[in-house]
């Protein structure tokens, strides 16, 4: 990822009443939006933040959801916290308090440390499409009502250009407004006629690559979910060509799933829903009439290219985002540095590259260690007796609460997205860990594993 | 527990934190409310009541410090933890990020300031008056 170096540095400072322009309401722009304002305001500084945002992120469905699993991370619940940003329950459709591994038809449940809810399960817009409209709470509405609390303006149209005159951006709306603006923020997430726009301005932008994933909704009712899947996210390992990861998510009445691989289709999603593993977590009524939403979103996994320029930035996953897992932790990092650049250094192309690139590169090289850690899972998939071990000394430790229960600290980890991929593969990586593993692995491929505390399920 | 809640639930009377003890956690208050009471050996002063989005045991982040208090649930509250590797770590990254925290300190330490002044204003008129009392009586 690079920036476009300017010849000479020279920082353009917001100046008190100076124009903002976010184009796009999700969590990226909806927090730069709000940490711009709140920091303008600590510092003594006003600010116009307009937000260009054509949907209603109160209507239900695909129309009106940005579109991913719908998790707040453990990290990001209190992040948010401490930034004045509390979840409020109405939003938060599950508490999660553990995860439960599938794998080789069995299970095993991994909690969290402090036997608290840390996980908000919740959906980005007004629930699946055939929810009631505002009977659920949207975190996208969420976050943009914050936003606008704090004195942004919500201008409820897309953009059709932006281009420059007399060194300023100029935004060019649907009506055919015309509006320049001190500095402009692009945050429209992985859509193609918003990175166009991005284009079109000269900054070189070069989109960021992308893999399918797929998400469904399942309406299983709120007794059922509470019986098939209780208040943890379910995760699953299974040998399936082109599978790298998936979950199943309670959310109140529903249940989420989410379908992560090379390129996701619906034939993977099939195989996926048809394993015995899944069909244990799913009543045995279930049917495919109860699959009430389904999408099949470009997800960002490899960082975009030239995401600034003098007056121009782009956060979130329109530019930098956490590798399959908190991308909404990603967009929250991306906004508030923004925020802080622009605020107290400037917005020149050379100030976002002193300033705000350490953190989308920060992001950027934590995923490269991500990628070497899910390659690594390629063999837990194909290798049973490493599934074998990694399962027995995670349900050793669950059943034990050991006092450093490494295995299962990796694990939830690596499904929360709570901590960096780097503090993950240190874990991995500590000769007491490694020690222990080989001895599990061993004992695998003997074919020892009386002491277990397994949970066998089969489909009876 | 509560299906929608970010935290624990604390039932009535149930304490978070313990006056003496070391922690390495602070807390915000996420629904209801929670005392903060200072005990000091024969009675227990309740200092202050706390609502949510208020913070607790943040100066356990700081220094290694016992509790200065405890501080228990009033009727049912719900209470996020907060890691203290995990602010620091962030507050290294972007020092902004304890700005909230700073913000709420400063305003207990003005309420103290407030409460010593009354308190030590109290102190003076009564001394005065039993001087007055006394050169009246002589």
């Amino acid at each position: 990822m690079k920036a476009l170096r300017s010849s000479k540095y020279e920082s353009f400072p917001l100046a008190d009443g100076a124009r903002v322009c976010v184009i796009g309401g999700g969590p990226a722009g909806s927090l730069t939006a709000f940490f711009l304002l709140k920091i303008a305001d600590r510092i003594g500084t006003s600010l116009e933040v307009d937000i260009y945002e054509p949907k209603n992120f109160g209507a239900c469905g695909p129309r009106a959801c940005n579109m991913c699993g719908g998790i707040v991370s453990e990290s990001l619940v209190q992040l948010l916290a401490v930034e004045g940003i509390n979840l409020p329950p109405e939003l938060v459709q599950q508490g999660i308090d553990s995860y439960v591994l599938h794998t080789d038809g069995k299970e095993v449940k991994i909690r969290t440390p402090l036997n608290e809810m840390r996980i908000a399960a919740l959906f980005r817009a007004s629930g699946p499409s055939d929810a009631e409209p505002g009977r659920i709470a949207g975190l996208d509405s969420f976050l943009l009502d914050l936003a606008c609390s704090l004195g942004a303006r919500h201008v409820e149209t897309s953009v059709t250009k932006v281009t420059r005159r007399d060194d300023l951006p100029l935004v060019i709306d649907s009506k055919g407004e015309q509006k320049s603006y001190q500095l402009v923020v692009g945050a429209v997430g992985i859509n193609k006629k918003g990175m166009q726009l991005f284009k079109e301005l000269g900054l070189m932008y070069r989109e960021p690559r992308t893999t399918r994933t797929a998400v469904m909704e399942l309406r299983l009712g709120r007794d059922s979910v509470s019986k098939y899947l209780g208040s943890s996210m379910h995760v699953f390992l299974l040998d399936i060509p082109g599978f790298e990861f998936a979950a199943i998510i309670p959310k109140g009445e529903y249940a989420t799933v989410c379908v992560l691989g090379d390129d996701v289709d619906k034939a993977l999603v099939t195989r996926f829903m048809q394993t015995d593993e899944v069909r244990g977590c799913l009543p045995e009524s279930f049917s495919a009439e109860q699959i009430v939403c389904r999408c099949m979103p470009r997800i960002n996994v490899g960082g975009a290219r030239n995401i600034f320029d003098d007056r121009v930035v782009i956060v979130g996953d329109f530019g930098v985002t956490r590798l399959y897992k908190d991308g909404i932790g990603a967009a929250y990092r991306t906004a508030k540095a923004c925020a802080v650049t622009a605020l107290f250094h400037g917005v020149s192309g050379e100030d976002f590259r002193r300033h705000y690139w350490s953190t989308p590169r920060r992001i950027e090289w934590d995923n490269f260690l991500g990628k070497l850690l899910f390659s690594g899972s390629f063999f837990f998939r194909k290798l049973a007796f490493l599934r074998a071990a990694m399962f027995a000394m995670t349900a050793r430790e669950q059943k034990t609460l050991t006092t450093k229960p490494r295995m299962s600290m990796i694990l939830w980890n690596m499904f929360t997205g709570s901590t960096p991929y780097q503090d993950v593969l240190r874990q991995g990586l500590m000769p007491g860990f490694l020690s222990r593993f080989v001895l599990y692995c061993v004992s695998s491929l003997g074919g020892l594993s009386g002491r277990t505390a397994l949970t066998e399920k089969k489909k009876s | 527990m509560r299906i929608g809640a970010m935290g624990k639930i604390y039932p009535d009377g149930s304490e978070i934190v313990k006056q003496g003890e070391v922690g390495n956690s602070m807390y915000i208050v996420q629904k209801g409310e929670v005392e903060v009471v200072y005990s000091d050996g024969e009675r227990q002063i309740v200092l202050s009541v706390l609502g949510p989005g208020d913070v607790f045991g943040d100066m356990a982040l700081f220094t290694k410090s016992p509790r200065s208090a405890t501080v228990r649930a009033k009727d049912q509250a719900i209470v996020l933890t907060i890691d203290k590797q995990g602010f620091l770590k962030r507050v290294h990254e972007d020092p902004s990020f304890a700005f909230l925290i700073l913000k709420q300190m400063s305003e207990r330490i003005l309420k103290l300031d407030e409460e010593v002044s009354r308190l030590k204003g109290a102190s003076v008129s009564s001394q005065t008056e039993k001087m007055t009392n006394i050169q009246s009586g002589m």
